[in-house]
């Protein structure tokens, strides 16, 4: 059995042997377009990013701001689901064998397709992670046992009203890294207050022994950079989507690459 | 009784009802829900909270509602006696106001200046907006886009009442996107505010806690049924949408096993069309805000379109409670269309005197159905959980001057 998550391991480790970190980006499949997704991942690639993280379309994205709930409408419009998202996978892997790539989405496409069949398609297409939204720590017990069997990662998210206690109860589950969600409220929301989330991400790395990222808020290079200073990974998410809002299908890919690298030389500067 | 039902205990501590209900949502919102269990569980425990609801529900509702022999229609129909619970009655016209004073009474406790709902056809955000102003509380209500300019006049209402109506664009605009939103807002502002749930869904302990509230009403008919005819009934019947008004008048029957519980939902243009709401007759079991149950889903397990001519029933999932006593058996669940609803709607109208909510009126229909095929001494209690005045143009458009015309006056007329 592979450890879990093991291509998410070795990206922290080179990392953290390079004195860098982490850059995530989040992209949904389908948006703007199906066939849009894999090039965009192949340029995320080029552009810097250490992990990708991959939206799965869902029809109610509770815990997402309007942003991403956008793109998840155009990949519904398109009728894109789990199995075109594990397809993608497949296909990044084709020639890329390196870079992790972690789902994150919301239980229902995943039990509608059954837990152990989403399981096997998941190794099978060279996925590392997945986050499940609304599967926290004492609903997913089967989820974890799956993936741990399977070498996947699952990821827990932490945010600023998680009590000791419940830093605890993720610390033991959570495999690959932490997501901390650096603001109350949903995805796209507001701006975030650095040293407010370093207070936080100090409680947290108390108890949780990998790395801890920070997603939610992060809308510029010179707050990623400060985020990086404080955590182990900065997450990008909404300020994509709204680069690819704005693009048109001819130029949605370099200006994504151009914006994530704008990302990159401020966190590495 | 039976011993399999008698020691009913659901939902256990982590909000499970067998499979079905939890706390499916991210971890944003759990610090909020722990803090709503601990509170509520105290509540509970707080005999002056417990007489403080009490004496709303009597002094501000009119509780209790009276039990009505619907006798015209039994005789008319022939067999077993329908009996109806009036909550239609109530102040602001349905059962939804035993919850949200429960709600909002919890809301005060916790020192939360200001109050959260979402709503359908606008029934829940009316009685939400009623006790905001009865207890002095901010009020905002998210209402899908397509339900704002259908239901204009519940609307004003909430306005009246001093609430902020928030349309909802996202989504398909319905009651499942106003929940969403909803639940944005909350976690957005979980510690100026309290979100009142109007059905027994949701994450726990919205469905325990919803149907604590509304169980007033199946406690009131377990006594009120042996005065009126010196036992309990044969059958409960309520319609389910979310399911509120039906786990408020089964629960204190759950125990009675020979008294079938009887779920009737909102079978739209027929269950083979697919244009329906019928989550328990057809739909197949996910997970949806915050619990897992019986759920209209694609095979991709995106949550679909639904329909139903009383926009109360108008929901794609449906309370967790309603799943496991599904799979139990304990209580049964039948589809009823929408112009079966109607027919019900304007039979009860003119020979009752009473315009039942079209919510209700499903459960009417099927009380219809069951009635002939029994015998006079066996008796249906209908919960009518609200009354039919917000539906007039609903009804208006579909039925225009087409009105029941009861046998009592066919007979006069062809003897004319």
């Amino acid at each position: 059995m592979a450890r879990a998550g093991s291509r998410i391991e070795a990206a922290f480790a080179r990392l953290a042997a390079e004195h860098r970190k982490a850059l995530i980006p989040f992209i949904t499949v389908g948006d703007p377009t199906l066939a849009t997704t894999l090039p965009l991942m192949h340029e995320l690639v080029k552009a810097g990013v250490d992990i990708i993280e991959l939206g799965v379309p869902f029809s109610d994205p509770m815990a997402d701001g309007p942003v991403i709930q956008r793109a998840s409408e155009r990949a519904l419009k398109q009728g894109v689901g789990l199995n075109d998202v594990l397809v993608c996978v497949t296909q990044f892997r084709t020639t890329n064998q390196t870079t992790p790539v972690v789902l994150m989405g919301y239980a229902n496409p995943i039990e509608r397709m059954g837990l152990e069949v989403f399981a096997d398609a998941a190794v099978a297409a060279g996925v590392d992670g997945v986050l499940v939204v609304d599967y926290p720590p004492e609903e997913s017990a089967a989820l974890l046992a799956a993936m741990d069997s399977r070498g996947i990662a699952t990821i827990y998210l932490l945010s600023p009203t998680s009590s000791t206690e419940r830093i605890k109860l993720v610390a033991m589950a959570a495999r690959g890294y932490v997501y901390y969600v650096s603001l109350k409220g949903v995805t796209g929301a507001g701006n975030i207050d650095t040293q407010e989330v370093g207070r936080k991400i100090a409680e947290i790395k108390a108890e949780v022994n990998i790395p801890v990222g920070v997603g939610f808020g992060i809308r510029d290079g010179a707050t990623a950079r400060l985020v990086s200073e404080v955590a182990d990974a900065v997450v990008i998410g909404s300020r994509i989507i709204q680069e690819i809002e704005s693009s048109t299908p001819d130029n949605v890919v370099a200006n994504v690459g151009k914006l994530v690298g704008g990302f990159r030389s401020a966190m590495d500067a | 009784m039976n011993k399999r039902f008698e020691a009913y205990s659901f939902p256990d501590a982590a909000g499970h009802f067998g499979p079905y209900g939890g706390t499916f949502v991210a971890e944003t919102l759990q610090a909020a829900l722990l803090e709503l269990n601990l509170e509520y569980a105290k509540a509970q425990a707080d005999p002056a909270f417990i007489t403080e609801f009490q004496r709303e529900l009597k002094h501000y509702v009119g509780r209790p509602s009276p039990i009505y022999h619907a006798k015209r229609l039994s005789d008319e129909l022939g067999g077993a006696q329908i009996y109806l619970k009036r909550e239609d009655l109530n102040h602001t016209g349905a059962h939804k106001i035993n919850n949200t004073i429960g709600q909002a009474l919890l809301a005060r406790r916790m020192g939360k200046p200001r109050v959260i709902a979402e709503t359908g056809a606008g029934q829940h955000g009316v009685a939400s907006a009623t006790v905001a102003a009865r207890y002095g509380l901010d009020c905002v209500v998210y209402m899908g886009i397509d339900d704002v300019r259908r239901q204009a006049q519940n609307v004003y209402r909430m306005k009246l009442l001093g609430a902020t109506v928030v349309p909802v664009e996202s989504g398909s605009r319905t009651l499942k996107d106003a929940l969403n939103e909803a639940m944005r807002d909350w976690v957005t502002n979980v510690e100026s505010t309290f979100y009142i749930i109007g059905t027994v869904a949701g994450p726990h302990p919205y469905p325990m806690m919803v149907r604590d509230f509304n169980s007033v009403v199946g406690k009131e008919c377990l006594t009120q049924m042996p005065e009126m005819i010196g036992r309990q009934p044969d059958a409960v019947l309520a319609c389910v949408g979310g399911g509120s008004n039906a786990m408020g008048i089964f629960f204190d029957y759950i125990p009675h096993d020979n008294v079938r519980l009887i779920g009737c939902e909102a079978g739209g243009e027929g269950v083979a069309t697919g244009k329906h709401s019928a989550s328990l007759t057809a739909g197949t079991p996910g997970v949806l805000h915050g619990n897992r149950t019986y759920l209209l889903q694609d095979a991709n397990g995106q949550i679909i379109d639904t329909h139903s001519v009383s926009a109360g029933l108008d929901y794609p999932g449906v309370g967790p409670e309603h799943a496991w006593l599904k799979d139990s058996g304990r209580a049964e669940y039948v589809a009823v269309n929408d112009d079966e609803a109607l027919a019900a709607f304007h039979r009860l109208c003119r020979t009752e005197g009473i315009i039942p909510a079209l919510e209700s009126s499903h459960a009417v229909a099927e009380a219809m159905k069951m009635a002939p095929t029994m015998s006079k001494d066996q008796v249906l209690l209908v919960n009518l959980s609200g009354r039919g005045d917000k539906d007039m143009a609903t009804v208006a458009e579909r039925s225009g001057l087409q009105f029941f015309c009861r046998p009592s006056c066919q007979a006069a007329a062809e003897s004319r």
